[in-house]
């Protein structure tokens, strides 16, 4: 157990976020929206400071008692570095794409990159809390910033209504979350992860099972997984896309991280009671997710569907309640983030002669002849979200699905391989339309060469070349596995 | 003499409430905020009650933050609510409906 002083320096990122953000939102009172340009790339700077703080940490390979800080509260080990450094990621992506998207609608604002860094501070808290108490604060420090950014561009309805129904179904499942961990917390006699699980390793009392399957369905609210998906396709649909872009990235990354967290630690001795469940929300996911794409025109809501799906897959993982089935996860996370990035760029690319954004999928017909780049990018990244190889999309499903069947749960692998062939359906139709139909020529060309550096750059991590990463990548999510299984 | 059970049957009934509150409301936004507050105090009972019944601090310290998260909550939840007012000129629940599918 370390000290007060060496508590201070393992939450080193933390304070450099918290003292970042605050120091910007002062910038940003006193220099007005002119500055919000110049904030934004001090926002970029402190995300990179912090990457560079929580590297070490994974590339050793840290976990145990040296890595807990605050008597327990806190642990910045492995693993949460792991899931830290993609949350980085794309809150620096959504930070880059932000400017061009809001000149255009005369609504950037300096709150929107402080407003990220306070996100991405609670998710920072999520990632690593091993306290009940430590992971609300950073739960509702994340959820609250994200509620203001889907209502961000506030002359538009969409946006306006985007935020209501993210604010109420999230004030809504952190009420669920709580009132498990309040359950929790009364029956095992601690709000501490590791207590929580040596109280628990006994048979299971009714009151600690409610609160099991409160704070699990709270979660799931939070990752999207079916049956408590209802409100992502209108989020994603109606906040402004870079806003989008972050929601359908970090948040996820944060969650399904907590998730893990939760479910391997203070859980982690229960997992009779929590893998039925996970088992249904996964295949439920991944079905829901693939027959809810089909009928729909808006890319947006397609990708927000896509996201879904995703969730499905990834959850595999989590059923299968091993350290190979968590790496898995983290390797499959860390191609999500990429294959999401790449999606939603190109969304934002999308734009008439007017400078008016594109979402409706008819008119990407006939892109591979108007702006065959653009068609190629997209080609690339509904092929890798369908897992079709030789794409790296293919890889995360596969390690996936090599976890669950050694971890024999050979039906449900041959159920999500089944059904992954349906959501194939919906990628293949957008290709088709983009490489077959007749072109309608809507898309202006694009001029932002931030976007298509990233583009080129997500483009080039989901390509086969991606595979190159795969020893590299697999290595540190065993590290971070290893870490999460550890302080059980 | 009320004992533990009786404070987990109180903060049950009033987190139903809650949530029936939001699902069944057809009219007003407000209500759903007032809701999630209903929500929120259910847990604080039982957080404060098992504080008492485990003769242990954290609970209490655990519904300190919950209320102090619950009054940012309703902040924001209000300003989101400002903000959609005056775009659609009305708060009723079956209006919000701009997107669908």
């Amino acid at each position: 157990m370390n000290d007060f002083s060496q508590s201070l320096q393992l939450i080193a990122a933390e304070e450099v976020l918290t003292v970042g953000g605050l120091i910007l939102l002062l910038a940003a009172a006193w220099l007005g929206d002119r500055s919000s340009k110049a904030i934004s790339i001090a926002a970029v700077a402190v995300l990179a400071i912090c990457a560079f703080i929580a590297a070490p940490t994974l590339g050793e390979g840290l976990m145990g008692p040296e890595t807990v800080a605050f008597g327990g509260q806190y642990t910045a080990d492995a693993f949460a570095a792991f899931a830290k450094l993609l949350i980085y990621l794309s809150a620096a992506v959504a930070l880059m794409v932000a400017p061009g998207f809001f000149d255009r609608h005369g609504a950037m604002r300096a709150e929107y990159p402080v407003l990220i860094l306070f996100a991405v501070l609670g998710m920072n808290m999520m990632v690593a809390a091993t306290d009940f108490l430590t992971l609300y604060i950073g739960l509702e420090l994340n959820s609250l910033a994200a509620y203001v950014l889907a209502a961000f561009l506030r002359t538009d309805e969409r946006s306006a209504e985007a935020g209501l129904k993210y604010f109420i179904l999230g004030a809504l499942a952190s009420g669920i979350i709580l009132f498990g961990m309040s359950l929790v917390y009364g029956f095992a006699g601690s709000t501490d992860f590791a207590a929580v699980r040596f109280v628990l390793s006994g048979p299971l009392s009714t009151g600690a099972l409610f609160g099991l399957i409160f704070v699990l369905a709270g979660l799931a609210f939070k990752i999207s997984a079916v049956p408590f998906h209802m409100w992502t396709p209108d989020v994603y649909e109606g906040a402004p896309t870079p806003v989008t872009t972050f929601f359908a990235t970090a948040p996820k990354v944060a969650a399904l991280a907590l998730t893990m967290r939760v479910a391997f630690g203070p859980f982690g001795a229960q997992v009779d009671a929590w893998q039925q469940i996970v088992i249904f929300v996964a295949l439920a996911s991944i079905v829901v997710g693939a027959l809810g794409a089909i009928g729909q025109a808006n890319i947006k809501r397609l990708l927000a569907y896509s996201s879904i799906n995703n969730i499905g897959f990834l959850l595999i993982g989590l059923a299968a309640a091993t350290p190979q089935g968590a790496s898995a996860m983290l390797v499959y996370l860390f191609i999500y983030v990429f294959m999401s990035v790449a999606g939603f760029v190109i969304v934002l690319m999308m734009r008439d002669a007017d400078g008016q954004a594109i979402e409706s999928i008819e008119d990407f017909a006939g892109l591979s002849r108007t702006r065959p780049g653009l068609a190629w990018a997209l080609l690339a990244v509904m092929f890798s979200l369908a897992g079709i190889p030789p794409l790296f999309g293919f890889w995360g499903k596969f390690v996936v699905f090599q976890a669950a069947v050694s971890a024999d749960l050979i039906m449900l692998a041959a159920i999500g391989i089944a059904a992954s062939v349906i959501g194939a359906f919906y990628y293949i139709k957008i290709v088709k339309i983009a490489f077959f139909d007749e072109p309608v020529d809507r898309v202006a060309p694009v001029t932002q060469t931030s976007h298509k550096v990233i583009l080129a750059v997500a483009c080039i991590v989901i390509s086969p070349l991606g595979y190159l990463l795969t020893p590299w990548l697999g290595s540190l999510a065993d590290k971070a596995a290893l870490a999460l299984f550890l302080i059980v | 003499m009320i004992g533990i059970e009786h404070y987990i049957v109180i903060s049950s009934i009033l987190f139903v409430l809650g949530v029936l509150g939001i699902f069944l409301n057809r009219k007003n936004i407000i209500v759903i905020l007032m809701s999630i507050e209903l929500i929120l105090l259910a847990v604080n009972i039982n957080l404060v009650a098992f504080s008492v019944f485990l003769n242990d601090m954290v609970g209490q310290v655990f519904a300190m933050f919950v209320l102090t998260v619950a009054a940012g909550e309703a902040a924001i939840g209000l300003a989101i609510l400002v903000i959609y007012f005056r775009s659609r000129g009305t708060i009723a629940v079956d209006d919000v409906n701009r997107m669908k599918g």
